[in-house]
This record gives C-alpha cells, sequence and structure tokens, in this order.
C-alpha cells in the first residue's frame, strides 16, 4: 500500500493560487470520497494556509495531483509538492503539531486535521497514519511550550492579565472605546473567563452595542473613574488626541491590582499610571514585544518539537514497514493451526480431555509462534522484511498459499 | 553507614539547585530534573532523620546544627506541597540554594550525625522546637514566595518582554499563598513559645534577648496577618512587610547558639 501526498501551501503559493483550491467541509469531503470510489483511501485537508490530498493507492498520486489540476488548473499542479511514504507521513505529522504552520505551534491546525480525518475517506493505512498524527501533534504541544505563549497582541493582553491574577474567572473588564481592536482585546479576556462589565464611550449608540454583545453595561466616559474602582482589568483604545486617564482617576486600591490594556494611537492612559502601586499599564509597542518574544520563544521550542514529531513519524514508518510480513505472519499462524486441528482430530479424548488438550497445544503453538511473529516485525522495522518473508515461506512451505 | 545518606540528600539538594538556575535559561527538562532532586533529597533526608531519632539518646536535634539539620527537613516538605508544580519552579530557584547551605552548614555543625544525646524531656523539645522550627520553615517559605512576587512584579512593571517564556504562578496567586502560609504558621509560632514559657516559668528562668527578637517577630507576622485580613492590604506592602518580619526569623536563627544553646 503506497501513501502519497499531493498539494498545496503557503510556504509554495501564494494566496491568490492557494484561494483556488481552499475547499469547505462539504467540497473536501466529496473530494475525498470520489477520489476513494475505487477501494482507496483519501482525506482532504483543506485550510486557509494548505489544501492537501493524503492518497493510498498505486495509482492514487497521479488521481490526486490531476484532481487538483482539474479544480485550480496548471498553475495549482506546477506549485504543488508530492511526497510519498515516509516524507509523507512526516509532512502530516509536523502540520498537525504546527511545526508547518505560519505561527509555529498554533493550536487550529489540530482541529482541522482532525476534522478533515473525520470527514475523509481513510481506510487501515489512513486511519493509523491520522490517528498517530494527532497523537504526534498533542504530544508536541504537551511536552514543550511550543503553543503556550501568544502569537498575537490581544492574546498577550490576556496572557499577562494572567501573569497577575491567575485565573480570569469572574474578573470584571471595562472596555474605554468600542473600536475593533479594544474588543478583540476584551473577547481574548472574556475566553478566559473574564467579564466585561461595561463599555464607556462617547458614541452612546455604538457603546450599547458593543456592551450588549458581552452583556455588559454601557457607560459615559465621565462614569470611567467610579468603574475602575471596582474593575480588574481596563482595556482602552479610542481615538482621543491625549490623556483619558491620569493618576488621580485610580483610587487607592490598597495593592489591589488593576492591569490595563492601552491599544491606542496616541495613548489613552497617562505611563504614570504604572508607577502605582498594584497598577500595571501595557501599551501597544510593550504588547508586540511580547510577542515578538514569544515568537522567538516558539520557534526555539520548535526544534525539540521537531524531535518529538520525528520519532512519532518513525514509529509509523515501523508499523508501515511490519505491514509487509502480515500475509507471512498469517500464513505461518493458519498453518500452525491447521496441523493442531488435524492432530488433535486423530486422537481419541473424552469432551472434559479435549477441552484440556485443546488448551494445551494452542498454547503450545502460540509461544512457539510468539517469538518468530516478533522478530519478524522487528525485521520488517529494519527493511529487512521481504527475506525474512521469504525465508520463512519457503522453511514452512507456505509458498503455495500465496 | 547510615551518616552517609547525607551525601545523597546533598547532592540532590545541590542538583535541584543548579537544575533550577538552568530552568530560567530553557524551562523544561531543567525543571523536570530539577524537582526530582528535589524530592529524592527529601527522601534520602527523611531516611537519615530516622537513622537520627532510631540511634539517638532523647531528642536527636536539640543542638543547634542538629536544629539547622530538622528545618531544612521542614523547608522541604513545605516546598514540595507546591514546589512539583511547572509554574512554581522559580519558587524552587529561591529554596534549593538556600536549602542547600543551610544543609552545609547543619553538617559542619555536627548536626547530621548520628547517636545525638540531649538533656532536655523528649516532650518539650517535640513541642517547643518541633513547632517553633515548623512555624520558621513556613516563614522561610513565605518570604520566598514574597521574593518571587516582587521579582515577578518587578518584571511586569518593567515591561520585560520575555515575562511569558519563563512559567511563574500569577502575582496574586503567590501573595494569597504567602499569606496562608504565615496564617498557618504564626499559631504553631505561638504554641511553640507558650510551651517555651511554661517551662520557663516552671524552671523559674527568665527573659533572655532571643525571646525577646521571638516576640518582635511573632508581633510582625501578627501586624501582617491583621493588615492583610482586617485592612486589605496585599501586593507589594504585604510582601515587604512579610520579608522584613523574615529578617527577624534570621536574627533569631543566628542569635541561637548564643543564648538558648550557650
Amino acid at each position: 500500500m503506497k501513501l502519497s501526498l499531493v498539494g498545496i501551501s503557503h510556504r509554495h503559493a501564494p494566496v491568490e493560487v492557494r484561494e483556488r483550491v481552499a475547499l469547505d467541509a462539504k467540497a473536501a469531503t466529496g473530494v475525498a470520497r470520489e477520489l476513494a470510489e475505487h477501494g482507496g483511501e483519501c482525506v482532504c485537508l483543506s485550510t486557509c494556509n494548505r489544501t492537501e490530498l493524503y492518497v493510498v493507492g498505486n495509482d492514487a498520486e497521479h488521481a490526486a495531483l490531476e484532481k487538483l489540476r482539474a479544480l485550480g488548473g496548471d498553475e495549482v499542479a506546477a506549485l504543488s509538492y508530492r511526497l510519498a511514504d515516509h516524507a509523507a507521513a512526516l509532512h502530516l505529522f509536523r502540520v498537525a503539531a504546527g511545526l508547518d504552520s505560519l505561527v509555529p505551534g498554533e493550536g487550529e491546525i489540530l482541529g482541522q486535521v482532525r476534522v478533515a480525518y473525520e470527514a475523509g475517506a481513510p481506510g487501515p493505512l489512513l486511519n493509523r497514519l491520522f490517528r498517530d498524527a494527532l497523537h504526534a501533534g498533542k504530544k508536541a504541544r504537551a511536552q514543550t511550550t511550543i503553543a503556550e505563549s501568544p502569537a498575537s497582541v490581544s492574546s498577550a493582553g490576556a496572557a499577562l492579565a494572567q501573569q497577575v491574577f491567575g485565573d480570569l474567572t469572574g474578573r470584571r473588564v471595562v472596555i474605554v472605546g468600542a473600536g475593533k481592536v479594544g474588543e478583540l482585546a476584551a473577547r481574548s479576556l472574556a475566553a478566559r473567563g473574564a467579564q466585561v462589565v461595561a463599555v464607556a464611550n462617547r458614541s452612546e449608540v455604538r457603546g450599547h452595542d458593543v456592551a450588549r454583545r458581552f452583556g455588559a453595561q454601557a457607560i459615559p466616559v465621565e462614569r470611567l473613574a467610579d468603574e475602575l474602582a471596582s474593575a480588574d482589568v481596563a482595556v482602552t483604545c479610542t481615538s482621543a488626541p491625549g490623556f483619558l486617564l491620569g493618576p488621580e482617576d485610580v483610587r487607592d486600591r490598597k495593592g489591589r491590582p488593576l492591569f490595563l490594556i492601552d491599544l491606542a494611537v496616541p495613548r489613552d492612559v497617562d505611563p504614570a499610571v504604572n508607577d502605582l502601586d498594584g497598577c500595571y499599564l501595557y501599551d501597544i509597542d510593550d504588547l508586540e514585544a511580547v510577542v515578538a518574544a514569544s515568537l522567538s520563544g516558539r520557534r526555539r521550542e520548535a526544534e525539540r518539537a521537531e524531535a518529538i514529531v520525528a520519532a512519532e513519524a518513525e514509529r509509523f514508518r515501523a508499523w508501515q514497514a511490519s505491514l509487509e510480513v502480515v500475509p507471512t505472519i498469517a500464513s505461518l499462524r493458519a498453518r500452525a493451526e491447521a496441523i493442531r486441528a488435524a492432530e488433535l482430530s486423530k486422537a481419541k479424548l473424552s469432551d472434559a480431555e479435549r477441552e484440556t488438550v485443546e488448551s494445551i497445544t494452542s498454547q503450545i503453538v502460540n509461544k512457539l509462534l510468539h517469538l518468530p511473529t516478533v522478530r519478524m516485525k522487528e525485521a520488517a522495522a529494519a527493511a529487512d522484511a521481504v527475506i525474512y518473508a521469504d525465508a520463512v515461506r519457503h522453511l514452512f512451505g507456505l509458498e503455495d498459499e500465496r | 553507614m547510615a551518616e552517609l545518606l547525607f551525601w545523597p540528600a546533598l547532592f540532590a539538594y545541590g542538583e535541584a539547585a543548579v537544575a533550577y538556575f538552568g530552568e530560567t535559561r530553557a524551562p523544561g527538562l531543567p525543571g523536570r530534573l530539577a524537582t526530582w532532586g528535589v524530592r529524592l533529597g527529601w527522601l534520602a533526608q527523611t531516611a537519615l532523620l530516622i537513622a537520627q531519632a532510631a540511634r539517638a539518646d532523647g531528642f536527636p536535634w536539640s543542638t543547634w546544627a542538629g536544629s539547622l539539620n530538622l528545618f531544612v527537613w521542614l523547608l522541604v516538605t513545605a516546598y514540595l506541597i507546591w514546589g512539583c508544580r511547572a509554574r512554581f519552579r522559580l519558587l524552587g530557584l529561591a529554596v534549593t540554594p538556600l536549602v542547600t547551605v543551610l544543609f552545609v552548614v547543619a553538617r559542619l555543625g555536627g548536626g547530621t550525625e548520628l547517636g545525638m544525646r540531649s538533656h532536655y524531656s523528649n516532650v518539650f523539645l517535640v513541642l517547643h522546637v518541633g513547632l517553633v522550627l515548623t512555624a520558621f520553615a513556613g516563614f522561610t517559605l513565605a518570604a520566598g514566595l514574597a521574593s518571587v512576587y516582587l521579582f515577578q512584579e518587578r518584571r511586569l512593571k518593567r515591561h520585560d518582554a520575555a515575562i511569558l517564556r519563563l512559567p511563574a504562578p500569577a502575582l496574586q496567586t503567590l501573595d494569597g499563598l504567602a499569606g496562608r502560609t504565615i496564617a498557618v504558621s504564626l499559631p504553631a509560632l505561638t504554641l511553640g513559645m507558650v510551651v517555651g514559657l511554661v517551662r520557663l516559668e516552671e524552671n523559674g528562668g527568665g527573659l533572655d534577648a532571643l525571646m525577646a527578637v521571638t516576640l518582635a517577630t511573632w508581633f510582625a507576622y501578627g501586624s501582617y496577618l491583621a493588615l492583610r485580613y482586617a485592612y486589605g492590604w496585599q501586593g507589594r506592602r504585604t510582601a515587604y512587610l512579610a520579608l522584613a518580619a523574615f529578617a527577624l526569623v534570621i536574627v533569631v536563627r543566628l542569635a541561637l547558639p548564643a543564648t538558648h544553646f550557650a
């Protein structure tokens, strides 16, 4: 069974080419079923960064390439890559671990691989390949910190808030300004359990609109200082020309923390607020520096994740190689079982005696064949499968059973 | 022969201290090695303490160095309650070097030897020394938590771009744990002091300078708890207060040989 991969990704093709073969879930399922129609296997992985067809069969690679050409034209076919067996498996393992993503270790791809697998038309080989790839993806994330650091300004703000408060569940968030960027940061906080309680905005209509989306209260900017007294986090992103918040707006909190995320340019919060006890102010530059540092950290962790993924891919290769000796092992066991049953049928035994002898002879056969079975699988992993399989077939007279 | 248990314990604590330092450079494997170092060191030291207890005539840690040995064990025990969690590895960097140094000092003072003798009653020593040392171990851990708090707070205030690279507990977690550790340790110190004062009353002795400083320590930690729980203080102020009170604990420990063990 030959495993092949034909695909196109952000590494080789620009978005205007990729978008021609970007398939939604239904279309991807259709393509997978179509390519697997004649007893083959196929899984179609299509995301914004890649469209890849994993196929099994001798002529499957050609069919997959023609399918891509039919979907996107000659340019897609020209920019596509083709990988086989171990290289294809290793590629999928790297994809699942996020090592082939724009942001190393990004978490979304693992779910996309799972969805593609579940919607595809896998058989024995692709079932094992995708299950192992999902396992490798999880393992790489669990054993390294590749996925832990934030990759965007909004997630960096939320991660820093967690450095102050730990669990954000129930933390009170105030949004100042009703722009998209501020809302995105607030969403990142809300996704971690924080509760947006108030939205202060000069335009009442827009403020109410954003407040309704978060189930919060819209308040006038003049009431901001009152609301800050009970807040834990404040996100500001207005187009005001000067500071909206100064040290005088933050009352004595006896060390109770207040985390401020100022995403506005020009800034909304006076930097002197950062000097107050328990107040932590991060502006857009600070957050971008945190993101840059965490991305370089992700790249370092990616090296460790590569080793984990390579080891998992090697295990898959060994399993795939062991498939070559499976028919021989099955024949050997069938031959042994046939001999055992034939000899047993000659014996004149009572039911109880037969049961005992059945059990004993089965155990003898299993024990005798255990080591040869293990050795043949090991040999298959070491690429000696054909030699061993031929030797066993010759020694035990299994040639006729092919 | 059992005295040799000192060496694996020391090696494991030392390895943990070095590995915790390595964790700050490359988080991951060094942190796991450090955690195992502390665990194995604790097991070896526990075995050493059991051997000391089995071979002693009376309470085996009644000397200054002996009490230091027991103090180290109590400190590591308290640390292990949270220290095995990945986020608390930074606390290990504060605790394990101190543990290693104090363990060596205990050894140099003869506190890890077998067959120790004591002329005090076991019940009095177990209660007085045990409770006071437990409280001091708790205060030391609280000081470690306060130090990590101040370190992390400083990084947050200075907008250290690499702050998310090194896993550390949240500020409020550190602050809350320091408060709870002191809240548990102060009653232990109170009981230990009461036991000592009862014995002093029975034997007709007088107050010495060490007792006065211990009393001041009690007031310092009492103030900490009052300000924290009655007046709502938290954060940097309470961290500094915990460190100031810990300075008195150091004074008491250093003054012990000149007073109680003189």
